[in-house]
């Protein structure tokens, strides 16, 4: 068992097992994992009341996901719990690859200055839990946690979406506008709708362990191909925080789970990658992985989210962090729905985009899996043939996949997007996420421009003036301020340089809708709101008829 | 400051002309010739190796592609899944 200490959840009676007749809530989450928590603070934030169902009342049990990325805790501290990951987890941003013992690879994922957020926390899952439990408290209007509702039915209908929940003081029933399906790889909402996922399944099995150890290991992601402590397979080691470290180990196609997780097979395996160090077994898991999803991720009134829409192998950890992009890029389109301000096409949208986003990371995270489980013939041969060539040869090392870590997709080419009339630089295209950097405020105190974007549209002004549009805010950086001093300062050109001179319509999810560049044609004030139309839906769209007419037929 | 632009690849393209002229003979026997004295596995070993270096040599997706195309001709073999 962890050396976590588990709070069980208090659980209230469900106002519908008192009498209450709620009436139709606008959003129901099943499932208080790190997606549906950070759906429901995001959605609050939004101003969006939702009930969040789960069928325990503990956070995690295990660490499970551990690494969050630069752009989940940058939506993190939009969320409002980044700084007390960041405060608690291992910091780090260096991989190493070893083949046998030897070091041949070392990759740095943030090599440049200039952000707030590190390349990767270490962290243990319960602990983001806690923190997104503590958080959600922070909105008892519109946040309503029901421990042990255990979500046995949901059906469909014009309008809404029944729910049926079995609580231990009784089951009831309650209805929302939309249900979002946070409930992970086994989802029930997704079994109870009869959906499948489509895909690939490994057959090689891996062990998972959390140790608690005391050791000096560096605060870096180490991977080994073949080590002498684990013959002919593949190993990773990561650091968490409190002297706990994770360990994996590839067992191949023919471990039998049940044996391998007992301590008597596990022990001496782990005895051999410490090297002798005292340890104790704090969480042991074997898996088999799978890279699939769902077809779509929108069923009607019913939305997929995070696990629940697709799996990938931990490999890159795409999982926990895609489903935090997930919930960024759908929360503001389903706040703008139930507000009325969205147009037809705004959560269609949202699976376009998040497959997209997906299939990046299936692919990603199974290219990875391959490599280190490659078929017998000529597959395996390329695999150690590389490993081989890359002991000495710099270009190899390219070649070989130790994992590719999660960064955010993209979205260039989605309709949301105007696309740019001039050239841009392409860190700063429309779709790709903003880049974090450093700005003083009004007041001249040091700050980081991504906390001055998001939540809403804004209209982002680098060394230029900004057109005035009602409803959208402007932030200033550098030259170009209204006079009324309210700019951001540039004091070491940073968003000059990640950004160019220009203007930039933002997405609530910190994605660039529209770039206009200082070199390019002025931006008029009907262009700008065209373009801010368009990002919310106001187009067009055959899946956006088809989508109407699925819902209300 | 002036934003940087990512150029567009220069249009590449596989060449099957004849590149190597006078040396085609020695270019052809240093093939054959780096495979003596090894067993069957161990030359799939070094042509998977002269695999990755050219390609990297090449240092183009889309004519490995082509050439990935062109290599495969006739040889259909089983319907992959």
């Amino acid at each position: 068992m962890t050396s976590y200490s588990y709070t069980e959840y208090a659980m209230t009676l469900a106002p519908e097992l008192s009498g209450a007749t709620p009436g139709i809530y606008p959003v129901v989450i099943v499932g208080a994992g790190p997606i549906g928590l950070s759906a429901a603070i995001d959605l609050a934030l939004h101003g969006v009341p939702s009930v969040v169902l789960d069928e325990n009342n503990v956070v995690s049990v295990g660490s499970r996901a551990i690494c969050w990325a630069k752009r989940s805790l940058e939506i993190f501290d939009r969320l409002g719990v980044a700084q007390r990951m960041l405060d608690k987890g291992v910091i780090w941003k260096v991989g190493r690859v070893y083949h046998r013992d030897r070091e041949i690879h070392a990759f740095d994922l943030l090599p440049e200055e200039g952000h707030r957020f590190p390349a990767f926390v270490n962290l243990q899952q319960y602990y983001v839990e806690q923190y997104l439990i503590e958080r959600c408290w922070e909105f008892p209007d519109l946040i309503d946690l029901r421990f042990l509702n255990q979500v046995t039915a949901v059906l469909p209908k014009p309008g809404a979406v029944t729910v049926r929940v079995d609580t231990p003081d009784g089951d009831y029933t309650c209805s929302a506008h939309y249900v979002l399906a946070c409930d992970g790889a086994r989802s029930t909402v997704r079994s109870l709708l009869g959906l499948g996922m489509l895909g690939e399944t490994f057959e090689d099995r891996f062990l998972i362990a959390d140790i608690e150890m005391t050791a000096d290991f560096p605060s870096e992601r180490r991977f080994w191909f073949e080590p002498s402590f684990h013959p002919g397979q593949s190993a990773l080691l990561h650091k968490q925080p409190e002297n706990i470290y994770r360990i994996d180990l590839q067992l191949g196609a023919n471990a039998d789970p049940e044996r391998e997780t007992m301590p008597e097979a596990v022990v001496p395996r782990i005895e051999k990658v410490v090297q002798g160090r005292p340890f104790a077994l704090d969480w042991v898991s074997v898996y088999s992985f799978q890279c699939r999803r769902l077809e779509r991720f929108l069923h009607g009134r019913v939305l997929f989210v995070g696990d629940s829409a697709h799996v990938v192998s931990p490999f890159g950890a795409r999982g926990g962090n895609g489903g935090i992009h997930d919930v960024d890029n759908l929360c503001w389109k389903l706040a703008a729905v139930l507000q009325g301000s969205a147009g037809p096409a705004l959560l269609e949208s949202y699976n376009d985009e998040r497959i997209h986003g997906a299939d990046e990371n299936i692919l990603q995270s199974a290219r990875t899996t391959r490599f280190m489980s490659p078929h017998a013939g000529a597959e395996r041969l390329f695999r150690d043939e590389t490993l081989a060539l890359a002991r000495d040869l710099p270009f190899a090392r390219g070649l070989m996949n130790p994992g590719r870590l999660s960064t955010p997709c993209s979205l260039a080419g989605f309709p949301l997007q105007t696309p740019a009339e001039t050239a841009v630089p392409a860190r700063m295209a429309p779709g790709q996420p903003c880049l974090d950097a450093p700005v003083t405020g009004a007041d001249g105190r040091p700050g980081w421009l991504l906390a001055h974007l998001g939540g809403t549209f804004r209209l982002l002004a680098v060394n230029q003036p900004a057109p005035s549009l009602p409803g959208l805010p402007v932030v200033t950086v550098g030259a170009g301020s209204d006079g009324a001093g309210s700019a951001l300062g540039d004091p070491a050109a940073w968003v000059e340089q990640r950004y160019g001179d220009g203007l930039f319509l933002i997405r609530p999810d910190q994605h660039v809708a529209a770039h206009w560049p200082a070199h390019g044609p002025p931006a008029s004030p009907a262009i700008v709101a065209a373009a801010w139309r368009r990002a919310l839906g106001f187009m067009a769209s055959k899946a956006a008829a088809l989508v109407e007419t699925w819902e209300y037929v | 400051m002036t934003a940087q632009c990512t150029e567009p690849a220069a249009e590449q393209a596989l060449v099957t002309d004849d590149r190597l002229g006078s040396e085609a003979d020695t270019v052809y026997a240093a093939l054959v010739a780096a495979h003596e004295g090894l067993s069957a596995h161990d030359g799939q070993r070094l042509n998977v190796r002269l695999v990755l270096l050219l390609a990297n040599h090449i240092g183009s997706a889309a004519v490995i592609h082509e050439a990935l195309v062109l290599a495969r001709t006739g040889l259909e073999g089983e319907q992959r899944r």
